[in-house]
């Protein structure tokens, strides 16, 4: 990757991780962990990757995302604020009543959201019917869906993943965020959905993984996955739960916490000096 | 008298999905490895490239709905009613329902006329799940015609809804020449001053033989076939509630949360008149011919003609 775009991508990405934490303190509650952990990832697709539109958000060439890990819904609504899709003083009343955005991702209101998600296992579906509505017009566009490594426990996640690969649907790419922590503990002590790869593989996905904290990989593994054609792509993206706030990673008590002032401030500060430290 | 012509409206379902293809081109139909018995393989024949199987997951195949009405193309998903409302209940809830997509849900093999399948198969709760989705339109059709009338109007407009087709044959009753399907509109089968039967889906038919029975005894009773129960035509309702003073609810659907349910909650909200409900009780089905079951669950002309009489005795 280009080194100029990467150091702009990761300044994108200090400021979606700011969004996510002004969200979050201002709600007094919602997920920050996994939040932090899709940061990159939701950066890179909206900056870098999906053809989209903030001044028409219903385009039908777009490209779609939906997060089926749909409770981290700050990282998504930072990402879409940074880029232009609503005001970013909406993330301040984020959970709020009357607030436009609410706790889990709505289509129906929120400009840029693709799918209505938050109950887990549900948005691999809806994006699996996405791909085929594409597939049967013969339109371009993809369908990026975004699950969490817990959330692939849920039964419906295999179901379509079996549907995808059945319908080869090769513009449907599926990135499961292995953060390795879910709300009850480790993974792999809660119920353990390992090896994610195989799995994947097994049910006829190609399957690639990145560093979910290097846009360099990450560019890299989605271009592997540009040109696999006839199956659909799954990318292991290895993340750090609570990235970039430093008490928050790999803390699984950051799953759906709010921070109090003192902690809010550490953590803008933190990203402040990380945004600050990215030279030119 | 002709002879009384009858069809299973999950026929009449399948037909009217090719009857629609033609008019919506662009209109896919998904199953749960059940085409053959919901009748959505009659359109599968038709239009071999419209049609998706997503085997046995139904779960899945909702969520796969609300994907393609997001695309703004129409999708007709269907299962047996148990699955379709029951399995499915929080995926039709949360990813169709909440971000009102423009999914249509054609279950078969609701109720207890299933039959022979029993117990796990006999759904007598779907009604009473769905109506309970906000924005959700539910639809239960009399007959041949009504159910492909049913389709057609599901078609023209843009939200979920869900439509209730059964396994067994009934009698064709809206082969007349005005007969006029209107979504959230009952129909005024028969006039009457003395009791409304408010009837709905196969019941429809046997409530106007109820009605029958009670002219030989001396009772005028009104019949409302209420093929939408959601939204429900609470007009018609209140004012058969007030020119009749009693009302008897008939379903093949648990008393509980079903027709009677959503009458009785509109009657004594306006017009508080007996409201008395003839379903399936609170208990499961069992195996046996579907004509058998319903007799032995009391689905009858003479039952809805008894339970009539219990509302009339129980008018101030």
């Amino acid at each position: 990757m280009d080194a100029t775009i990467r150091k702009q991508l990761e300044r994108t990405a200090c400021k979606v991780r700011m969004g996510v934490i002004e969200g979050v303190f201002n709600a007094k509650s919602g997920h920050p962990g996994g939040s932090l952990s899709i940061s990159d990832l939701l950066t890179y697709l909206y900056f870098a990757k999906m053809h989209v539109d903030p001044k028409n958000p219903k385009m039908q060439s777009r490209d779609r995302l939906v997060l089926s890990k749909g409770h981290t819904a700050p990282a998504l609504y930072a990402a879409l604020a940074e880029r232009g899709f609503f005001d970013k003083e909406e993330l301040k009343s984020l959970r709020h009543i009357g607030a436009l955005l609410q706790g889990h991702p709505d289509m129906k209101h929120i400009p840029g959201v693709d799918m209505t998600t938050g109950s887990l296992g549900q948005g691999i579906s809806a994006a699996c019917g996405m791909a085929l509505s594409g597939k049967i017009a013969s339109d371009s566009y993809k369908v990026y869906a975004v699950l969490g490594d817990g959330e692939i426990e849920e039964g419906q996640v295999w179901e379509a993943a079996m549907f995808a690969a059945h319908y080869h649907l090769d513009n449907l790419v599926a990135i499961v965020d292995n953060n390795g922590l879910q709300i009850d503990g480790k993974i792999t002590d809660v119920m353990s959905p390992m090896p994610i790869d195989k799995k994947f593989e097994a049910f006829g996905w190609y399957v690639t993984t990145m560093d979910a904290h290097d846009f360099d990989d990450i560019e890299r593994a989605f271009n592997e996955a540009e040109n696999i054609s006839g199956r659909p792509v799954a990318i292991i993206q290895k993340s750090v739960k609570g990235k970039g706030v430093s008490f928050m990673e790999n803390q699984v008590g950051w799953h759906g916490k709010a921070p109090n002032a003192d902690e809010y401030k550490q953590a803008m500060d933190e990203l402040q000096a990380a945004y600050d430290a990215i030279k030119d | 008298m002709s002879e009384v012509i009858k069809k299973a409206t999950r026929d009449s379902y399948g037909e009217a999905l090719v009857q629609m293809s033609e008019i919506y081109p662009d209109m896919v139909v998904l199953d749960a490895d059940l085409a053959a018995a919901t009748k959505t393989g009659t359109f599968k024949k038709a239009c071999p490239d419209r049609f998706f199987d997503c085997g046995i997951a139904e779960a899945n195949m909702m969520g796969v709905a609300a994907g393609i009405a997001s695309t703004g193309r129409k999708v007709f998903a269907s299962s047996f009613a148990m699955f379709a409302a029951g399995r499915a209940y929080e995926i039709v809830r949360n990813s169709i329902g909440y971000p009102h997509l423009n999914v249509k849900i054609g279950a078969t093999h609701a109720g207890i006329s299933v039959g022979e399948d029993g117990a796990t198969h006999q759904c007598n709760e779907d009604i009473a799940l769905m109506r309970t989705i906000p924005g959700m339109t539910v639809i239960n059709p009399s007959d041949d015609i009504e159910a492909k009338a049913a389709v057609k109007a599901a078609l023209e407009f843009d939200g979920p809804a869900y439509l209730r087709f059964g396994r067994l044959a009934v009698p064709v009753i809206n082969d007349y020449p005005d007969y006029k399907f209107e979504l959230g509109k009952g129909i005024t089968l028969r006039d009457g001053k003395d009791v409304t039967i408010v009837a709905t889906g196969l019941m429809v038919h046997l409530a106007v033989e109820a009605a029958e029975l009670l002219k030989a005894e001396g009772i005028d009773a009104r019949v409302i076939n209420i093929h939408t129960i959601k939204p429900l035509d609470k007009e018609l309702i209140e004012k058969a509630a007030k020119e009749t003073g009693a009302i008897v609810t008939a379903e093949e659907h648990s008393i509980i949360g079903g027709l009677g349910s959503a009458v009785a909650e509109a009657v004594t909200e306006s017009c508080p008149v007996p409201v008395v409900k003839l379903g399936v009780n609170d208990e499961f089905g069992h195996s046996g011919p579907a004509v058998d079951l319903l007799k032995e669950f009391g689905l009858t002309a003479e039952n809805i003609a008894a339970y009539a009489k219990k509302a009339v005795s129980l008018k101030k």
